[in-house]
């Protein structure tokens, strides 16, 4: 499953990213990488851009982006409590 | 002389790193047109203990591995040995992320002191740290700061001064990194450090997700965007006036005296004229209209800026620039072209694509810059007294403004979409957004700073550019050819041209003059009106849309004016400044061309349906 499957309140691990040059290294500098909790804290109307958090931050992706990378699912939780 | 003390200023965007520099330096240092943010280095000095240090501010970046320029300039400022130490600016609240940058800093120079700051923000989330841990484990100095107050600065000082006199020698810790996932190694030691650090951390309620929550709303953000650019807008129009009056009145005042010394040394009339009417005149229009709105306007701007706002306007906006096939941050850079057009150009740098970077900087000037404010403020006076018969009414003139700019916003989106359609044709990059916390403003800074520095800058235009086109305008008005002056001949010339789009000669004469810059459009066009005689004094605000309406100005030429104020070249500066981030004539040509044909024939159509009705 991808990234830009999880809905607001949901949250998964990063299992890996399948992108290439600046792209990855963007995201992993930005704590993008493999083993990482992150989870939707909220979208934008049309649910494009979505803003996630990750390592304490809230970071905002296009869809695009989101689908390339690769999660494993939890299920919600209450890291962005307003949402759940 | 003592050798000079070089340091070095690192750190991730968004961790108050130009708030310390700000407070470190002080006023000793060189400052963008935008106030508060890093594009190019800044550098600026500091003394302490009769020791002078210069500061180079290195742009933000979270990571030095990338190859973006800006990334690439700040390692080499670092790798150069330049900078006898470097500071690292990080926040308190996400050490996670930002020890990522420390430990690359560190693995290229071991003269690092981290300063941790945002303390007051860690404080109020309760986050507590063990920052001896800290140290030890990072091998290198932990001073805590809270740059807005200014606490923890002093301690930064010393440990600067004593590092460099190598009282203090820093030992990192060497990390063993996976050559293969070198990104991924160094985030699993930032997080193994962290959880040593970090001795409790219990997020209360949390202020910047319940404010998002309305913010980016679905459905309440774009209308909470309009409404605040409204108020913003609504200060603007209201405040400016009872300054403008009293410049004008200060300035007339002055005139007096100039003048009755003139007299007294028995100066010939063409010095008084050339000097008096043609240059001080000039001068005293720009600072008496063009000032009040733009030190009103900017200082408010900043606010909005330095409490974390424009982000989510990019985040609100950036499905629209998706569909333009453009980039969400080409809506920041259009927030800075706000301020000015040629400091939004130059932030185009933050979008990666260059593609993307030059739909962003060919369409910045369809955003009006600070210096077509006012000249749109006076239109929307005019239209707000004609339409509907009421005077001075700041409402029905924000209203002018604010659907002037939302058109602006519209039209910047369209041609945005011909060009990614036509010549600027390609894939969409990524757009990768930080959503930082709000952060309460430094309201009594942010005012002075961006007023000052809007004044100065104001003052500085006029004295360069509008005191000699003041002169320009005079000579043209009293050297006489044939049967008339030389303004009426080239205004006459113009005629055909500008009755035809619902303006005049004379309005398009002080467009092409205006080139310099756009503050000096709306004065040309007082002292051409009046160039058959005497040249006009100087007047407030609210007084010159009479002057206007008595040289025949109906709705129909103010609407005009607006639209071509909106849409057409931009002004010299700009135009440099597209040239230097391109290199190339040709799109800086385009970047001219486009918004003039644009705003051409907008008005043609207008006019010509106008006077079907």
């Amino acid at each position: 499953m991808v990234l830009a499957d999880l809905k607001p309140g949901e949250s998964g691990i990063i299992q890996s990213i399948k992108a290439e040059d600046l792209l990855l290294r963007r995201l992993l500098d930005l704590g993008f990488v493999p083993g990482t909790l992150i989870q939707v804290c909220f979208s934008s109307r049309r649910g494009d851009p979505i803003a996630y958090r990750v390592r304490g931050t809230v970071l905002a992706l296009r869809r695009s982006t989101a689908d390339k990378i690769i999660i494993r699912y939890l299920g919600g939780s209450a890291l962005c409590p307003h949402e759940t | 002389m003592s050798p000079r003390n070089l340091i070095a200023l690192a750190g991730n965007p968004n961790t108050g790193k130009s708030t310390l520099f700000n407070k470190l330096t002080g006023l000793k240092q060189h400052t963008g047109n935008w106030p508060g943010k890093t594009v190019l280095l800044a550098r600026g000095s500091y003394t302490y203990r009769g020791q002078t240090y210069d500061i180079t501010d290195l742009p933000g970046t979270y990571s030095l591995l990338a190859s973006s320029p800006e990334e690439e300039v700040a390692r080499d400022f670092i790798c150069s040995g330049q900078p006898q130490v470097t500071v690292v600016v990080v926040d308190a609240t996400a050490l996670e992320r930002n020890l990522n940058l420390v430990l690359q800093i560190t693995q290229l120079t071991e003269d690092v002191i981290v300063c941790l700051n945002l303390m007051d923000e860690a404080e109020r989330q309760n986050i507590t740290l063990d920052l001896n841990r800290l140290q030890a484990e990072l091998g290198v100095p932990v001073v805590p700061t809270t740059a807005t107050t200014g606490a923890g600065l002093t301690t930064l000082k010393e440990t600067i001064a004593r590092m460099i006199k190598r009282e203090l020698r820093p030992q990192p810790k060497s990390l063993e990194l996976d050559p293969k996932h070198p990104a991924a190694s160094l985030y699993s030691h930032a997080e193994k450090i962290t959880q040593q650090v970090i001795k409790s951390s219990r997020p209360g309620p949390d202020r910047t997700e319940r404010l998002d929550k309305l913010v980016t709303s679905p459905h309440w953000g774009v209308p909470l965007m309009l409404n605040l650019l409204a108020l913003i807008l609504w200060l603007t129009i209201v405040g400016a006036n009872h300054p403008s009056e009293l410049l004008a009145q200060i300035f007339s005042w002055l005139e007096d005296v100039l003048t009755l010394l003139f007299l007294r040394l028995g100066s010939p009339a063409w010095l008084h004229g050339a000097l008096i009417l043609g240059m001080y005149r000039g001068l005293a229009w720009v600072v008496a209209v063009m000032l009040p709105p733009m030190a009103i306007f900017f200082p408010l701007f900043t606010l909005l800026e330095d409490f974390g706002y424009l982000p989510r306007l990019a985040f609100n906006l950036d499905g629209l620039f998706h569909r333009a096939g453009a980039h969400g941050k080409q809506s920041l850079t259009m927030a800075m072209g706000l301020g000015c057009n040629a400091a939004g150009v130059t932030a185009a740098r933050i979008i990666d694509s260059p593609r993307e970077r030059l739909v962003a900087i060919l369409t910045n000037n369809l955003v009006p810059c600070n210096g077509r404010f006012p000249m749109l403020i006076v239109m929307g006076t005019i239209m707000a007294a004609s339409v509907a018969n009421i005077q001075g009414d700041g409402f029905l003139a924000t209203l002018v403004v604010l659907i002037a700019l939302i058109i602006s916003v519209l039209v910047t989106l369209a041609v945005s979409k011909l060009l990614t359609s036509t010549i600027l044709r390609g894939e969409s990059s990524f757009f990768i957004l930080e959503l930082p916390p709000y952060r309460r403003p430094q309201i009594g800074t942010v005012l002075i700073r961006s007023f000052l520095d809007r004044t100065l800058a104001v003052l500085w235009r006029a004295l360069i550019v509008a005191a000699p086109c003041g002169l320009l305008i005079w000579i043209l008005a009293n050297t006489t050819l044939a049967d008339s002056t030389l303004l009426v001949h080239l205004a006459k010339w113009l005629q055909p041209l500008g009755r035809a789009m619902g303006l005049d000669g004379m309005i398009l004469l002080a467009f092409l003059l205006g080139l310099p810059a756009n503050e000096i459009v709306i004065p040309i066009i007082f002292m051409g009106y009046l160039s058959e005689g005497a040249l006009m004094e100087v007047q407030g605000l609210a007084t010159i849309e009479h002057i206007l309406v008595a040289n025949g100005w109906t709705w129909l030429t103010a609407l005009n004016f607006l639209i071509f104020t909106l849409f057409h070249w931009p002004c010299a500066t700009t135009l440099l400044t597209i040239r230097k981030e391109t290199g190339s004539l040709r799109w800086t040509l385009l970047s001219a061309f486009l918004p003039t044909a644009l705003g051409t024939c907008l008005c043609l159509i207008v006019t010509a349906m106008a006077s079907l009705i």
